[in-house]
């Protein structure tokens, strides 16, 4: 049984359906593993066996009377602690809601129970999503499976380190600067962030809400397809969330790569991507041509600006976002306070981590009578620029691909104390949240100190299930996303 | 040399109509006044965390309905912004608000300032009028010194509407928020209960000197729940302004409160202290669109507006300006007096109006009954109308029948002048007897009369009215005694 854990979620589907495993002992295979590594790793933060077998149960009954389930029915995943979980505590990563159990359910929450998956956990993650390496996280940092002195990467490191390290088949993340591909990059994994809209936000505690999208995480471009069709749809309790006919993301994945265009933008190739990055990133386009497919250069000539605008319109939208923490009425609240001035300070300055309080502070500073032109709606200008770039390039090309992340994981602390540099690790997956396109990361081989590289495909709005077959294609000639860290066998 | 002459008032207002909705503006929970507290408070309302709003349409569709009646300009495009502070009883730490671009601008309302016939007419322009979110409420009683937060209110839709600042008198600003405040109730946006403060004013006043072309400096006196306090606030602070000046002391800018116990206005907070609120676009929701189909769709919805109707009730009946205004004054009242015309015929315009305006209005005022509530229909009060019309009772009986009918005691005028046999006597001979009887009866009078004292005819005739209970016709008798006494 435990070569389920190396499974795709297709295999795992069969072997439920053939009553070769059921829910309860698939779901008992990974407690007992996340009892084992999770110490050393930190991906879960909060478990409940009770409740996991409970809905394992409820699959296996659901499976036993064959009516209602889906090809996820009985499949455990784990999910990022952004996601509201009803009953769970819900913590975001942060001390202000290490005390919040969620009375309601997210909708990706909700629509992957429906579905028939089971909660496994909560995963750790960046405070309120706001980091690269999950070192922000109020519950201690994540480890990477591959290298327990490097991190995962962040924000959704816990998933990460959890779908590497075959604690979970799959992981829920959201992505709002790279939260999901960047992670998926450093531990090897393949992470998909939609386009923006057609996975619902409500429930998913926002860090900046023009930006946020959740999105799956697991071991291939096949389980993210299986996996976002059961994630995405219009939800009326999203405004943002746009209604469109049901798909199916999995439709193209066998469709052959030749005649395909891949857009490589000059600006991804330039200085900052490290040599052992750009060597993996080459032989998979070399890999790429060789499946039939053809390159061609474009430019997105604005992308220089996306860092400087993405650090403006997102603090902004946090700065207002996590004002509802503020000690009335849930989460933490400073234990002593003379007035409600000193309330709200002393429980935010307490409640926050530094990383979060800097965003806030930035936010507060470009949203400000005086400044807002200045930055908040430049920033919204070159915004529009940076998806007017994409869009010429799309004329192009099919997909855009290119480096995850300028580096494999680094190191604990190489980057905490020097925020800039922290956020020129996710200078190549920003521009497509600015834009709104869809992105996703796969495993293209191993970098210096064997950690895996991610490569980046960027898709055309709603292009995900061509981005999927892409990504598929290139996992059926290669097996760099079945690779598995060895501390974790 | 007096002071109104020397200094100018100028007044601006802005209220808040709460919109009369079945939910809230981003939320699925109801609205409904007097609640326990938090019981109408989703976990949208009280802002859990991942939670997100989605506008209700229905809000959008008040906001329609006010631009149409305003003349105003209905913005194709509009957005939410959030107005950023913190306090308890802001769940966000955001009220959602329009900032920039507001769903209605200009437009404007007439009104009429002073009572009568001697009323002067003015009209206000409007600068805008934008949807917003209420928040919740504080309550600072019974928690053992600890403050709690009632959120029932929270989310709940309000239309803030704001005046340029062309009103020149707290007369002109009372006159502004009554027929504001009749509107809204017309239009059926807003229920206009300002005990309950689903209408509250503020009021932003500055006095210059007369001719003086720039405004003086503001200040903005909040949350005026009464026409009588509106008026009463705004002349404290506009002679408390007067005085600062002439004392030579400049006026602040400063938001002020006004205390009903004292009468005074006192400062809140000055400018000094006001918050920045880093307004932005609410990026939760996409703008607002309002396509001309859906402003026809509203205005196919849409009651006759008061003013047109006050043209027609002139142009139609013949009534006074005045009399026109006043009936059109509330959408009930100008509906029971077209219901009373229907009864009663277009000939009897005039005596319904006065009818409704004057018996009708004096007792539901004595009763303490709003309109919808009085026991006497329409077609009831028509009935009598109508019977004085053809001279069956007098105007005096009329009043007694209108009481009978007032008091449920018969079906219809009608009824009430069988059962009670107030019918008026018409017959010639048997008011000739009745003369007689009186006439020989009086003999003192009589004499009297001859003798010269006007006086003494009057109380024969009151002598006769009351031998027939007051039924006989007045005019008749007095044409006979005349006859009679040879005059």
């Amino acid at each position: 049984m435990s070569g389920l854990i190396n499974s795709s979620l297709r295999e795992l589907s069969a072997a439920l359906a053939a009553k070769k495993v059921s829910a309860v002992e698939l779901a008992t295979l990974f407690l007992d593993r996340i009892e084992k590594f999770n110490p050393a790793l930190n991906a879960f933060i909060t478990l409940d066996r009770d409740k996991t077998l409970a809905q394992a149960r409820a699959a296996d009954e659901r499976l036993k009377a064959g009516t209602g389930t889906t090809p996820l029915t009985g499949i455990p995943l784990g999910h990022k602690d952004i996601f509201c979980t009803r009953g769970w505590r819900t913590s975001c990563g942060s001390q202000m809601l290490a005390n919040f159990v969620s009375p309601y359910d997210a909708n990706v929450v909700e629509k992957l129970a429906a579905a028939g998956m089971v909660t496994l956990g909560k995963l750790n993650m960046d405070e309120f999503a706001m980091g690269s390496s999950n070192e922000t996280s109020y519950f201690g940092p994540v480890r990477n499976p591959w290298d327990v002195s490097r991190v995962p990467g962040g924000s959704s490191g816990g998933s990460a380190a959890a779908v590497a390290a075959r604690l979970a088949p799959a992981a829920t993340g959201t992505d709002t600067g790279g939260s999901i591909r960047q992670p998926a990059a450093l531990c090897g994994l393949t992470g998909l962030k939609p386009t923006y809209g057609v996975v619902s936000r409500y429930g998913m505690i926002a860090f900046a809400s023009s930006l946020d999208q959740g999105g799956p995480m697991a071991k291939s471009a096949d389980d993210c397809a299986l996996l976002l069709n059961a994630m995405a749809g219009f939800d009326a309790r999203d405004s943002t969330s746009l209604e469109r006919p049901t798909e199916d993301y999995g439709r193209d994945l066998d469709m052959p790569l030749a005649g395909l265009r891949i857009g490589l933008p000059k600006e991804f190739f330039g200085a900052g991507m490290d040599a052992d990055v750009r060597a993996a990133v080459e032989a998979a386009l070399a890999e790429y041509r060789r499946l039939g497919a053809t390159t061609v250069e474009v430019q997105l000539p604005n992308s220089g600006l996306s860092v400087p605008a993405y650090y403006v319109i997102a603090p902004a939208e946090a700065s207002s976002n996590l004002s509802r923490f503020d000690g009335v009425r849930y989460g933490y609240r400073a234990p002593e306070y003379g007035d409600l001035t000193e309330m709200y300070s002393r429980s935010r300055a307490q409640g926050f981590g530094a990383e979060v309080k800097r965003r806030i502070l930035i936010g507060t500073y470009v949203l400000s009578h005086g400044y807002y032109d200045a930055y908040y709606l430049k920033a919204q200008r070159i915004r529009r620029l940076i998806a007017a770039d994409f869009a010429e390039a799309f004329k192009q090309c099919d997909v855009i691909m290119g480096p995850t992340s300028p580096s494999v994981a680094f190191a604990f602390g190489a980057k905490s104390a020097d925020p800039v540099q922290m956020y020129l690790s996710d200078i190549y997956t920003i521009s497509t949240n600015l834009a709104g396109l869809p992105g996703m990361s796969l495993p293209c081989g191993f970098g210096n100190n064997n950690m895996p590289v991610g490569l980046q495909i960027i898709g055309n709005w709603f292009g995900e299930a061509k981005m999927l077959s892409v990504a598929h294609q290139y996992q059926k000639a290669t097996d760099w996303h079945t690779r598995m860290p060895e501390g974790v066998k | 040399m007096t002071r109104t002459t020397q200094w100018e008032v100028v007044i601006g207002l802005e209220t808040h109509a709460q919109l009369q909705t079945k939910s809230k503006i981003f939320s699925g929970s109801s609205i409904a006044f007097g609640a326990e507290p938090n019981v109408q408070a989703s976990a949208v309302d009280i802002a859990l965390p991942g939670v997100l709003p989605v506008l209700n349409r229905e809000a959008v569709v008040c906001a329609i309905k006010f631009g149409l009646a305003v003349g105003a300009r209905i913005a194709p495009r509009s957005v939410f912004a959030r107005k950023n502070y913190f306090y308890p009883d802001l769940p966000k730490g955001y009220q959602i608000s329009q900032f920039e671009i507001p769903v209605v601008s200009g437009g404007g309302l007439a009104i009429r300032v002073g009572a009568g016939e001697t009323a002067t007419e003015k009209f206000v322009h409007l600068t805008r009028a934008h949807l917003e979110e209420d928040a919740g409420k504080s309550l600072h009683e019974d928690f053992h010194g600890r403050t709690g937060i009632d959120l029932n209110r929270a989310g709940t839709p309000l239309l803030e509407i704001v005046t340029e600042p062309e009103m020149r008198s707290s007369a002109e600003a009372v006159a502004y928020a009554k027929a504001l405040h009749a509107l809204v109730q017309w239009i059926g946006i807003c229920d206009g209960n300002m005990q309950e403060g689903s209408f509250r004013c503020d009021a932003n006043v500055s006095v210059r000197p007369m001719g003086q072309k720039e405004f003086g400096t503001r200040r903005e006196i909040k949350n005026l729940n009464s026409f009588r306090f509106m008026q009463q606030a705004i002349d404290f602070e506009v002679q408390w302004q007067i005085n600062e000046i002439e004392e030579g002391r400049a006026i602040r800018q400063a938001t002020v409160l006004f205390d009903p116990d004292t009468g005074e206005t006192r400062s809140m907070r000055t400018k000094e202290d006001a918050h920045d609120y880093r307004y932005f676009p609410d990026p939760d929701l996409l703008p607002l669109e309002i396509t001309e189909d859906w402003i026809a769709q509203v205005k196919s919805g849409l009651p006759e507006l008061p003013q047109a109707m006050k043209a027609r009730f002139e142009a139609d009946y013949g009534l006074s300006s005045y009399d026109a205004a006043t009936l059109t004054a509330s959408r009930d009242m100008a509906a029971y007096f077209e219901a009373v015309l229907a009864a009663a015929g277009r000939e009897n315009a005039k005596p319904a109006a006065n009818w409704v305006m004057g018996e009708l209005a004096a007792r539901l005022n004595k009763d303490g009954l709003e309109l919808a509530a009085a026991p006497l229909s329409a077609q009831q009060l028509a009935g009598i109308i109508r019977r004085i019309a053809d001279n069956t009772i007098s105007n005096k009986i009329a009043r007694d029948v209108f009481e009978a009918l007032w008091a449920g005691d018969g079906k219809d005028a009608d009824a009430v002048i069988e059962a009670k046999g107030w019918k008026q006597i018409t017959d010639t001979g048997a008011i000739e007897a009745l003369v007689d009887e009186v006439l020989a009866a009086n003999q003192k009078s009589v004499e009297e009369y001859r003798a010269g004292k006007e006086k003494a005819f009057n109380a024969l005739v009151g002598q006769a009215m009351k031998a027939t209970r007051g039924k006989a016709n007045p005019q008749q008798v007095t044409d006979l005694l005349k006859k009679k006494l040879g005059a």
